[in-house]
């Protein structure tokens, strides 16, 4: 069935016409991040990229402590991930291999929050961590991100579907404990269920910006997006180097997304396909 | 000792071992918090004052939202937000899908990406370009559109459409590779067939493609009305609380959250969130009875 060739150039200009409008932003982000605010604003405003970026690295260090901003930003998603991926792999690993009172009922739980829209739990989150006094703590980041119900869905699915239980029975008869069959040989196993779940999670814990908003006070406690948004004013934003740092913002997805999109895309939408 | 952790590492015990860590964290921070705001949503309460200081007045905080016009236009503006950029989403997300699917081989994987890129980037990062781009002097959308200067984000009739742009940009590439995945998994020699019995493009878009599609507009539709209705990054950015149009373009979460931590009115807050999650639940439930129900036929 040949279509229409005039059908077709018109649909592909329509995606190309697409492609533009969407890439442009990220486009304007890195070339302002080498202007001044000056000329950011000039019409026509820059198209290339200029020689500003140092300048407004300086900039914005001299009016954010950015450098640690970044920093705490890495460490709440390092510290994020880590626990998500330990705390899941366990709790998917149980699901997965062993049949146990309340099963159904707990995994019903997982699945049932999952559905729940997440801002029912902003004000009664915020009074918890405050009533354990870990307001302006990155801890009151990474402790309630650690159970996160997609996670333990999608390990129980990989283990169910990736790891012969009979080398599970094997290590048994040779005197494994649980816990020892958990981290000798099912941990290792986990190796692209655990790569798909960090990065995800990483890139959430990066991006998330209501969470640190209602717990964080301080700004040499603040994450890169709460850091970025407290430069905005209304009248004198230095937009330049608001622009750098958006760009250094943006930056690791970008380098992540070129490596592992495939990974991510299979992650991101894992929830939505199940079989 | 010894003897114990021999017993906690025996197969009986385990699993509970296993699911123990995520469960006590799930409690005190998914469930308990959940429950609470129940509780919390039924009383008055000054929260500088303690625990002991909350009041029970019943349904009165629900009363108050419901009949507060400020709370009433938050949730038009927020359906406004959710069709003007949800609808759209959708309607063009699936064609284009079906054509990359198609038509699409050597160019798929980078058109793809680049579609799907504002899906993961930060929403911080993405208002504050495009703040810039829709600046109403020497901004890049003022440069390129014809006619006078906008002032975009400084004049309310122009400010909500702006916003919808930006959140029908950033979630389409989210829907497209929805769409993408469902295509995917539908049969080649079901269209093979359909050329043999001379159904044509549409025919075959019409009566393959959108029937066995339907599970997933069902789920992309679902995730569309949970997450639109819950709009807040965007906005917030976007648009300066401090300035005179901060209130016309205000979604629910937005006011849920200035009356928490504005105003510190935590029983109200509440109030609003459980008023919401109602919308949103009945919203899931229309949805589910237009595509849900004959979706259960096919896949799972």
């Amino acid at each position: 069935m040949a279509a229409k060739p005039h059908g077709r150039w018109i649909a592909a200009l329509l995606l190309g016409a697409g492609l533009l409008i969407l890439v442009a932003p990220f486009y304007f982000t890195f070339v302002f991040a080498t202007h001044e605010r000056a000329q950011i604003f000039s019409a026509p405003p820059p198209l290339w990229f200029g020689a500003q970026f140092l300048g407004n690295l300086e900039l914005l260090t001299e009016r954010l402590p950015f450098w640690r901003n970044v920093g705490m930003s890495i460490y709440v998603g390092l510290m994020t991930t880590a626990l998500n991926l330990l705390l899941c792999s366990l709790a998917g690993f149980a699901f997965a291999v062993y049949e146990f009172r309340f099963k159904r009922g707990l995994f019903a739980c997982v699945v049932g929050s999952m559905m729940l829209p997440s801002f029912l739990n902003m004000i009664p989150g915020y009074l918890v961590v405050d009533a354990l006094g870990w307001i302006d703590q990155p801890r009151a980041l990474y402790i309630p991100a650690a159970a996160g119900a997609l996670g333990i869905f999608m390990m129980r699915q990989y283990i169910a579907s990736a790891i012969p239980f009979e080398l599970l029975d094997a290590a048994r008869m040779d005197g494994c404990s649980e816990l020892r069959i958990f981290r000798s040989v099912v941990l290792p196993l986990l190796g692209p269920a655990l790569g798909t779940l960090g990065l995800i999670t990483f890139i959430a814990s990066w991006n998330n910006f209501v969470g640190p908003l209602v717990v964080l006070r301080s700004v040499e406690q603040y994450t890169l997006p709460l850091a970025l948004r407290s430069m905005q004013s209304p009248n004198n934003t230095e937009w330049g180097a608001l622009m750098a740092g958006s760009a250094i913002a943006m930056l690791p997805l970008l380098l992540a997304f070129v490596f592992f999109a495939k990974r991510l895309v299979a992650g991101l939408t894992a929830g939505a396909v199940r079989g | 000792m010894k003897s114990l952790l021999r017993q906690l590492g025996g197969r009986a015990a385990a699993p509970y071992l296993f699911v123990a860590p995520f469960f006590l964290l799930f409690a005190a921070f998914g469930l308990f918090p959940l429950l609470f705001s129940i509780v919390l949503s039924l009383h008055q309460w000054d929260a500088s004052a303690g625990l002991g200081a909350m009041q029970w007045v019943g349904l009165q905080n629900y009363w108050y939202a419901l009949t507060d016009p400020w709370f009433r236009s938050s949730l038009g503006h927020t359906f406004w937000y959710g069709l003007a950029a949800g609808l759209p989403q959708h309607l063009l997300a699936l064609p284009l899908a079906y054509y990359i699917h198609r038509r699409l081989k050597r160019s798929r994987n980078f058109v793809v990406g680049s579609y799907f890129l504002p899906y993961i980037t930060s929403s911080v990062a993405i208002a504050l370009i495009f703040s810039t781009l829709l600046s109403k002097d020497f901004g890049f959308i003022n440069l390129i559109l014809p006619g006078t200067p906008r002032d975009w984000l400084g004049d309310a009739d122009y400010a909500m459409p702006a916003i919808a742009f930006v959140v029908f940009w950033r979630y389409l590439g989210w829907n497209l590779v929805l769409y993408l995945s469902a295509l995917q998994v539908i049969d080649e020699s079901l269209y093979e067939a359909a050329t043999l019995d001379g159904a044509g493009p549409w025919q075959q878009f019409r009566h393959i493609t959108l029937p066995l599609l339907r599970p997933m507009i069902y789920f992309a539709v679902t995730m569309t009305i949970i997450g639109s209705l819950q709009l807040f990054d965007e906005p917030f950015i976007l648009v300066d609380s401090e300035s005179g149009v901060a209130p016309a373009v205000m979604t629910t979460a937005m006011f849920m959250y200035r009356m928490a931590f504005s105003y510190g009115d935590f029983g109200t807050a509440s109030a609003i969130s459980w008023l919401l999650f109602l919308v949103i639940a009945a919203l899931s439930w229309g949805n589910h009875r237009l595509f849900g129900q004959a979706g259960g036929e096919h896949g799972r």
